[in-house]
């Protein structure tokens, strides 16, 4: 793509730079507004009574009692919001096959997992509103429940939608060249292992919340949600709340972290939404941690039996696996559960060159939490299968693991062209990263340590992960499945009297950073210093159309509108100068405020923004100047735009007690233009813990009757900052050819990349030791347990 | 997560803190309120009374008399951490810095600890194995019980509902005396997978377990093994199978049975060095 070319290397360009967050001061002082900083007049607090079952027949909600507690305006039921509710199905078009029952916001007959709302209590506190929760009585009728995503497919297996007949709730196969074939050959050696990765959840600092107004006068929703995606909660409600579109604002402030978990449409949100609208009075509701852990959707759950054969040269000849994953009762609205599984299919073996690949993923209903897209969406599933079982072969034929990667990888110099499993690639650097990665660790040196210490009975593993990340997502993913997701977005650029920049994008912020990246690309492409440029971001009300935050789409589509419109209305400003100064506007440009030429500043921006704004008898007649400007972008020749990385983590088994210490982590990432490194080594960092708490601490353990054992911060384990290593952060730079700004995107490869890694390092260590684990998250309880210790 | 609706007193002596706790209906007193508070605001705890400890002066301090050290039930971690009395309480020096995290140290007490018996709580096995009396009072009068005799099951001791812990006595460490420690943690500042706390003094060895059974536990066969012989570190661990192990969300009772000999093996080292 061409167009403004010298955006990079002006004077206060700022792309590339690790400026300053404009936000940092302001949330630091403790004046960030998050959803539950909202207090409105008669707003009352709701509180949820929640299944306590599994699966249970409801026989009655007797709420007598609470409704005569003190405090209590209403309480309401699954009925109750029949007909007010229309019920949502968790569906897409594109994914075949697909089916999902009809869910309302309370449970209404059944409950299908522990946590599912069945009864909301809307009181003057939340306080008062729990205690009304506690008196409801619910004459509930346990029913046997189908938890094990592994057996909910038997025969006898409860049926949790009897009207499917079964708990499959979707398939797919994709079968290129012949895998059959392959695996028959005398010369191949195989390699098989069945892989398993636990629930966990996102842990957001600040949990779920809403905050939800109705003006019956205008009939008219507006609704503060911690969240992600604006325009598609707007259509949510307008759709299922019978309002008009427009007269639906939704409001994401200051979010305190979301992962993934904050895009999807949840019962205690909408009933929230639908309270407000059946009093007429505010309703806030904030989901406590306990909530959270009960009702955030839950990620992962698969279990994958995967085999690879490889000839003697270490060429992957083939890769034939089946993965089947627990998505809870529901398919999630509107993105579906089905999602993660596609993109195991989508993207297992996607950095090597391979020609025999079949792959099986199946979908099941079970009666645990739902489960949905949370950061990385099925990646670290496909990169722990295709890299977990590369070592596992390196190790079989004796090659070590990085020149095994050096025979398969995809060659920088190949694209652009297909995955086996038929995605388009192009501006991929495997090659380059892996070269990255194994100077910057010292990778002979590491191992000739490894060796030395392993004959001192101290057990270390090297472990790597080539990996690619979906992001900038172009139509293809959602919306052509009949999602209300925009994958473009817009941005609108104002040059305000004073000679500020007023911005807003329908991307959004969550604590990542996109303001400030948005500002920095405002200011640079403009011309403004950076503290003159604010930023508005998650208003259905101000902010032009956008799909929001997701599949690490901010920068990348986001970023490229905004350059977009700041290049237009660039544009614009120096046609109205051309016409003040009598000069020609190619000779001009904008820098730190004021217009200038070859001489130097010529005018300030304030000077024209006051003359066209206040003075434009000035201004010849035939002059029509436009100080705003709007563009939107999306991606067009491809549905996704990948990024690549290298990654590498080096631990410490403690062979006694099964715990693992991980000693450093290398990630070499490849996001195309770098907007703000420290921004960009920041999520990638992050990402490598929330990844590190996949493979070592973090899951939602269930009893076998689908009760969560560890609701709580004490019990869950998120990876602390004590047990965590350094992380060192490299970056190749290799823009994608689909935009001008060349950024794609950056949040997720960590969290994608770092569980393989940690998972081959580990088992790099057992292996001596003849011992080897193929578990998420690798517990010391597992680790002694394939050790044959316990 | 709000707590059930409960009252609330607030004593300023000893005294009226009992006259509170004789009264009727459910009563819990509060300490550091580390784990008090949350099991309220679960609603697993709905005490109706809450007898609030902290403006009791005389349960908190510490004081020294013929090679004993009565730490008051209010003294908080933190404080005890800072106190030069740990100069003579080398094995409470060990664990201190093994329970929670600085902001729960900064509110926790000694007499919270004891009074709720949590089976992975640190203090608790470190009073086991130092031998140390635990002080009761109520309004029918004050009695001591040997931490021995004290713990009696998951969160169960042997104080009656009544009373308040008012203080444990440790002994103050001799010369001669060696001790250890070790646990394993997922992550610092966890609850142990298991751990252990031992003390060697011419008059025995005590041995005391947490977080692998559904109490502090002594090992009184491995006590006896290595007793006789320090060198027969492998038919100690043997013996532990006198433990009844209970499992837990990190592991089964094999799991926890593995553990108990691991940190006892690291235990025994830090004695013998
Ligand atoms: C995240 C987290 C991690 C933790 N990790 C650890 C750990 O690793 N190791 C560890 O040992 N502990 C740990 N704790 C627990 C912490 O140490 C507790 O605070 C402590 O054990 C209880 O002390 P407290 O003063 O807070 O008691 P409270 O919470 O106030 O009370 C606990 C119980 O004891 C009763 N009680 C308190 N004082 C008295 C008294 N004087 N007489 C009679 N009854 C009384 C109360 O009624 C209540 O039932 C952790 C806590 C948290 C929140």
């Amino acid at each position: 793509m061409t167009g403004p070319a010298l955006i990079f290397d002006k004077p206060n360009a700022y792309i590339g730079q690790s400026t300053p967050r404009a936000d940092t001061n302001r949330l630091l002082e403790g004046r960030g507004r998050f959803v539950d900083d909202i207090q409105l007049p008669r707003m009352l607090h709701a509180a949820f009574l929640r299944s306590p079952y599994a699966h249970a027949e409801i026989r009655g909600l007797d709420t007598s009692a609470a409704k005569a507690a003190p405090g209590v305006v209403r309480v309401l039921t699954g009925a109750d919001l029949e007909g007010v509710v229309e019920p949502y199905v968790g569906v897409l078009t594109h994914l075949k096959g697909l089916r999902s029952a009809p869910q309302m916001p309370l449970a209404v007959d059944r409950a299908r997992w522990q946590g599912e709302p069945l009864a909301m209590v809307l009181a003057r506190s939340r306080a008062e509103a729990e205690d009304a929760a506690a008196l409801i009585e619910a004459d509930l009728d346990p029913i046997p429940a189908a938890c094990d995503a592994e057996t909910a497919l038997d025969p006898d297996a409860p049926v949790i939608h009897p009207e499917f007949g079964s708990n499959l709730a979707w398939e797919r196969l994709v079968d290129v060249g012949d895998v059959d074939a392959a695996f028959a050959r005398d010369d191949v050696q195989v390699v098989s292992r069945t892989l398993r990765f636990g629930r966990h959840t996102g842990v957001t600092l600040e949990t779920r919340a809403a905050v939800a107004e109705y003006d019956p006068s205008e009939d008219r929703l507006t609704f503060h949600y911690s969240g992600q995606a604006p325009h598609m909660m707007q259509f949510i409600f307008a759709k299922h709340l019978g309002l008009a579109e427009e007269n639906v604002r939704v409001v994401a402030n200051d979010v305190g972290g979301s992962f993934g978990i904050k895009i999807h449409t949840y019962g205690d949100e909408v009933a929230t939404a639908a309270a407000a609208k059946l009093l007429g009075r505010p309703v806030k509701f904030v989901a406590d941690r306990y909530e959270s852990f009960l009702s955030d959707i839950h990620a992962r759950d698969h279990v994958v039996e995967a085999r690879m054969a490889v000839d003697k040269a270490g060429k992957i000849v083939a890769l034939d696996f089946d993965d089947l994953t627990g998505i809870g009762p529901y398919s999630m609205y509107p993105r579906t559960s089905a999602i993660e599984a596609n993109q195991v299919l989508n993207l297992t073996g996607a950095p090597y060159d391979l020609e025999n690949y079949r792959a099986r993923g199946r979908v099941v209903f079970q009666n645990k939490n739902m489960m949905c897209q949370y950061r990385a969406v099925g990646h670290p599933i496909a990169m722990a299968i295709c890299d977990g079982l590369l070592e596992d072969a390196a190790a079989k034929i004796g090659m070590d693991v990085v020149e095994m990667r050096r025979v398969n990888l995809m060659r920088d110099d190949s694209y652009p062209r297909a995955s086996a499993s038929g995605m388009k690639l192009d501006d991929l650097s495997h090659q380059k990263a892996l070269n990255v990665l194994v100077e910057t660790m010292g990778y002979d040196a590491l191992r000739a340590e490894q060796a030395e210490l392993r004959a001192r009975g101290v057990y270390r593993g090297i472990g790597f992960v080539s990996m690619v990340e979906v992001t900038n997502p172009s139509p293809m993913f959602y919306g052509i499945g009949g999602a209300p997701i925009a994958s473009q977005d817009g941005a609108t650029v104002r040059l305000d009297a004073g000679g500020g920049l007023r911005v807003s994008s329908s991307v959004t912020e969550q604590g990542q950073g996109t303001n400030a990246i948005l500002a920095q690309i405002a200011a640079g492409v403009f011309g403004v210093p950076i503290e003159r440029v604010t930023v508005t971001t998650g208003d259905t009300d101000t902010v032009p159309y956008g799909g929001g935050t997701w599949a690490s789409r901010g920068a990348g589509i986001g970023g490229e509108a905004m350059l977009q419109a700041a290049h237009a209305l660039k544009e614009q400003v120096l046609e109205v100068a051309a016409v003040m100064l009598q000069s020609d506007a190619a000779t001009l440009d904008i820098q730190n405020g004021s217009v200038v030429d070859g001489s130097g500043a010529r005018m300030t921006l304030s000077d024209l923004a006051r003359t066209v704004y206040y003075r434009g008898n000035e201004l010849p007649s035939d002059l029509k100047p436009e100080l705003i400007a709007t563009r939107h972008y999306r991606v067009t020749d491809f549905p996704f735009v990948f990024t690549n990385g290298a990654m590498a983590a080096h631990v410490e088994v403690d062979t006694e007690t099964g715990l693992v210490k991980v000693l450093n982590f290398w990630a070499v990432e490849d996001c195309g233009r770098v907007i703000n490194p420290k921004l960009v080594d920041e999520q990638v960092r992050g990402g490598v813990v929330q990844g590190i708490g996949g493979a070592l601490y973090e899951e939602c353990i269930y009893s076998e009757d689908g009760q969560l054992m560890n609701a709580t911060m004490a019990d869950y384990l998120v990876p602390m900052a004590v047990e965590m290593p350094d992380i060192v952060v490299r970056h190749v730079e290799t823009p994608t050819k689909t935009s001008v700004l060349g950024a794609k995107g950056a949040g997720e490869a960590g969290t994608g990349g770092a569980p393989a890694a940690v998972m081959n390092a580990v088992n790099d260590a057992l292996r001596p030791l003849g011992a080897t684990l193929w578990q998420m998250p690798m517990t010391p309880e597992r680790i002694l347990k394939a050790l044959g210790k316990v | 997560m709000k707590p059930a609706d409960f009252r609330y007193a607030r004593p300023a002596t000893l005294d009226e803190a009992l006259t509170l706790m004789a009264g009727e209906g459910e009563i819990a007193a509060l300490a550091g309120g580390q784990s008090l508070m949350p099991m309220m605001n679960f609603r697993i705890a709905q005490p109706e009374v809450l007898v609030d400890l902290n403006a009791v002066a005389d349960l908190a301090g510490v004081t020294e008399m013929d090679g004993t050290v009565r730490i008051g039930a209010m003294t908080r971690y933190s404080d005890l951490a800072r106190h030069d009395v740990l100069a003579r309480l080398p094995l409470v020096a060990r664990a201190l810095p093994h329970v929670a995290h600085p902001s729960i140290r900064n509110r926790g007490t000694l007499g919270g600890s004891l009074a709720l018996a949590d089976p992975a709580a640190e203090l608790p096995a470190v009073a086991l194995a130092l031998g140390a009396k635990v002080h009761l009072a109520s309004t029918h009068g004050t009695r001591s019980v040997a931490a021995d005799d004290f713990f009696q099951g998951l969160y169960e001791t042997d104080r009656a509902e009544d009373e308040l812990v008012t203080a444990i006595d440790l002994p103050a460490a001799t010369a001669q005396e060696t001790y250890g420690f070790h646990e394993v943690a997922r992550r610092h500042g966890d609850y142990a997978m298991a751990g252990v706390a031992l003390t060697r003094r011419d008059d025995g060895l005590r041995i005391a377990f947490f977080s692998v059974s559904d109490r502090p536990v002594r090992a009184k066969a491995a006590e006896t093994v290595l007793r006789d012989d320090p060198t027969k570190l492998d038919l100690a661990i043997e013996a532990l199978d006198e433990i009844d192990f209970t499992g837990d969300l990190n592991g089964g009772p094999d799991m926890k049975r593995h553990l108990a000999g691991v940190v006892l093996r690291r235990a025994w080292a830090e004695v013998l060095a």
